[in-house]
């Protein structure tokens, strides 16, 4: 017991401030692309995925996997450190568009219900496991996702929110359904990762059918996989605990 | 036909007398041969059948290849570990491994398969009785199915059915080197990305014979090895927490974040991502960085080894792990189970050893046990001291010059295997190159695909309650099987 309370005041602690502007993230991190349209043709002939439209001027963070190809390829594709990538609507997520990138708490009457006490049922459904990695990371003393009133459960029927990581393989779908079924209203829906927002790596797979469209989702967070603060932040975003 | 980690091969010297073939794989097996890949490739109107076999002792590789049109005779009675690898043939091609014991599907990619709807072996009788968990589980993890037969308390039996996550990644090499390829790699297990990124460059680079330069093969043993110590550390954590010990669950959760994070210094991602390219890597250490990391890694090592030498010296802890889940060396053999998995059951199988690759010269460590979840979480800490030494060491002396050369074209007709020392074990990639120099084939396989078998004889006349802290001892990959 004694060793053990000796190690709790060696460890010391450690839980990050948020949100905080002391964050830092490493100098070689990839986060919010800014884009300019001279030289995006060879920036989108290199992107294996289809993100970028030169003609457009356009950058899908849904379908973007931040390999960085595009930066190699030309200057008109910068990363930034900018971690907080939500967007609240599909479209919102293309930068290039106006007005793009608004993430949207949801309704004031949803927030008096969810702010303070918000569940979520997590369903990994195909994908590579490092979304699930870095949510479960919420639940570290590092973030302590417990604070904000945020919980994984086990329970769809305690859950107030679908998480859904992966590009929904043909099959997870009768899974997600049943799982997204089985939580009661009002629910919400958060596509967390460039596999469950657009198939991701796996986009345009057989295999992979995606969420399906009667399920609507509502926050959508882009990486991949997100980093831990990125999906935090969204999850606050949604319920209105950040602005 | 022999071969080396790491080195391309003719394939078409690969082929013997389809009669033969068979008699010839049961005998290399019995000559203490451990399969480590074995599928069919598509040829003409039908197959052809190929086979991997490792001789771990002697550090070689031989491949055998004949043609298969039709049925075949299933080792698996004889040779256990061939049971999931026959599986995914007839999976893969309808044609029947006659006399397999317990044929059925391993991913549901068929047009009519239902996932998890298949046989499950049942016990009858009195108080006998089946628990059913998932494809979602309570907790944020992976999709996958489990069944287990008890009788009270007492597991007889658990079956685990995957497939949840098959995703199709293997065909799409096929045609390439592509753009995607790899990421598809680096997701084919998401913790393993850097593991599953060198083997797929490992196989390019001997396809093209490409020297890789000394100081990226060194970058690259500092990425697995923080790989493996990210993940070795947060399964203590999960461990500890799984027996309700929270000191250890809570410093190790918050200590696996602090290894994942030298990684994104280096690379940006903390999962590796982007690090690696076929011929080296993308990104150099410059002296601030090196300093940098040094500082990191001695802290955060005397924090790991401060919150995990707590595990042992306390009593509700070790009575829980010790004896609980045993597979027998026998069994860990006669499956060919890898990794700290095997090596807890006293199989003195390490890639970095038996195939030595890139940086790991002279590499040793001596890693024993009994087989159960104390022996699993102890391997895991002296691999910990190892990789912590290996990066220090690396970082202290890294060598000069470029970090990465270009690869040419791939070698048409030819065949290289990649294994590659993973957190979880041995990582095998086996690429094969047509006529025209793109890949003809590729197989990949997570160590995961040899170990949930242990995990389901780590259970066998075990209590169902210790399921999760055996499960998590060998905290296997669900998308890595399915693929
Ligand atoms: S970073 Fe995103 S947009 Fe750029 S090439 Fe990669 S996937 Fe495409």
């Amino acid at each position: 017991m004694i060793k053990a309370l000796i190690a709790r005041i060696k460890q010391g602690y450690r839980t990050m401030e948020f949100p905080s502007p002391e964050i830092k993230l490493p100098p070689r991190f990839l986060g919010l692309p800014e884009i300019k349209a001279a030289g995006l043709e060879k920036a989108a002939a290199a992107c294996p995925y289809a993100a970028i439209s030169a003609q457009a001027g356009t950058l899908d963070l849904g379908r973007c996997v931040f390999c960085g190809a595009c930066a190699k390829a030309s200057p008109a594709v910068k990363f930034t450190k900018e971690y907080k990538l939500c967007a609240g609507s599909r479209e919102d997520l293309v930068l290039g568009r106006d007005g793009a990138r608004r993430a949207r708490p949801v309704p004031e009457d949803l927030r008096r219900i969810l702010g303070r006490s918000f569940k979520l049922r997590q369903v990994s459904a195909g994908g590579c496991g490092a979304c699930e990695a870095d949510c479960n990371v919420l639940g570290t003393l590092a973030f302590d996702l417990g604070r904000f009133g945020v919980q994984f459960v086990a329970s769809p029927r305690h859950a107030d929110a679908v998480l859904i990581t992966g590009p929904v393989t043909k099959n997870m779908a009768l899974a997600l359904r049943k799982t997204y079924d089985a939580v009661p209203a009002p629910k919400l829906v958060i596509a967390c990762g460039a596999c469950a927002i657009s198939g991701g790596p796996y986009s345009g797979h057989e295999e992979c059918p995606g969420i399906p469209a009667d399920i609507p989702v509502d926050l959508y967070i882009p990486g991949c996989p997100p980093h831990p603060l990125t999906i935090l932040d969204g999850i606050l975003r949604l319920i209105g605990r950040v602005e | 036909m022999k071969t080396d980690n790491h080195s391309s091969f003719i394939f078409s010297a690969t082929d013997i007398e389809p009669e033969i073939f068979l008699d010839t794989a049961g005998s290399r097996l019995a000559a203490g041969g451990r399969a480590i890949a074995y599928f069919a490739v598509p040829e003409g109107a039908a197959y052809r059948l190929v086979l991997a076999v490792a001789f771990d002792r002697e550090s070689r590789v031989e491949v055998y290849s004949a043609p298969l049109g039709g049925p075949f005779r299933s080792l698996t009675p004889s040779f256990p570990q061939l049971h999931l690898f026959e599986r995914e043939i007839y999976e893969q091609t309808g044609y029947t491994p006659e006399g397999h014991p317990w044929l059925k599907p391993v991913r549901f990619t068929g047009a009519n398969d239902k996932p998890g709807v298949a046989d499950f072996f049942s016990v009858h009788g009195s108080e006998i009785h089946e628990v059913a968990v998932g494809p979602v589980h309570a907790g944020v993890i992976e999709p996958g199915h489990f069944r287990f037969q008890c009788h009270g308390e007492k597991v007889f039996h658990l079956e685990i059915m995957l497939g949840y996550q098959h995703r199709g990644v293997e065909k799409r090499f096929i045609g390439g080197p592509g753009p995607r390829d790899l990421r598809y790699a680096e997701t084919l297990a998401g913790d393993t990305s850097i593991g599953h990124g060198w083997a797929y460059c490992g196989a390019i680079e001997a396809l093209c014979g490409v020297n890789v330069p000394a100081r990226a093969q060194a970058l690259r043993g500092i990425m697995l090895e923080l790989e493996r110590l990210a993940n070795h550390t947060g399964d203590l954590g999960a461990l500890s927490g799984d027996v309700a010990y929270l000191p250890t669950a809570s410093f190790c959760g918050r200590l696996r974040g602090d290894f994942l994070n030298m990684s994104a210094l280096v690379c940006g991602s903390r999962f590796g991502r982007n690090m690696l390219r076929p011929g080296g890597v993308n990104f150099d250490l410059d002296y601030a960085l090196v300093k940098e990391l040094k500082l990191r890694l001695e802290t955060v090592y005397r924090d790991v080894e401060n919150a995990v030498s707590l595990l042992w010296n306390t009593a509700s802890v070790i009575d829980r792990f010790d004896g609980t889940g045993t597979v027998s060396k026998q069994a860990a053999e006669g499956l060919g189970l890898v990794g700290p998995a095997a090596r807890a059951s006293g199989v003195g199988l390490d890639t970095r050893r038996n195939f030595p690759y890139g940086p790991y010269e002279n590499f040793t460590l001596a890693v024993s046990g009994s087989g159960d979840v104390y022996s699993r979480a102890y391997v895991r800490w002296l691999e910990i001291q190892k990789s912590a030494d290996l990066v220090a060491a690396w970082l202290d002396s890294l060598p000069e010059g470029p970090v990465s050369a270009e690869c040419g074209d791939l070698k048409p007709d030819c065949g290289a295997i990649s294994l590659i020392e993973g957190w979880r074990g041995q990582i095998c990639h086996f690429a094969l190159t047509g006529a025209d120099g793109k890949l003809r084939y590729y197989k990949a396989a997570d160590p995961s695909f040899h170990n949930w078998q242990g995990l389901a004889m780590a259970l066998r006349n075990g209590e169902i309650s210790d399921f999760p802290l055996c499960n998590k001892s060998f905290n296997l990959s669900y998308c890595g099987h399915d693929l």
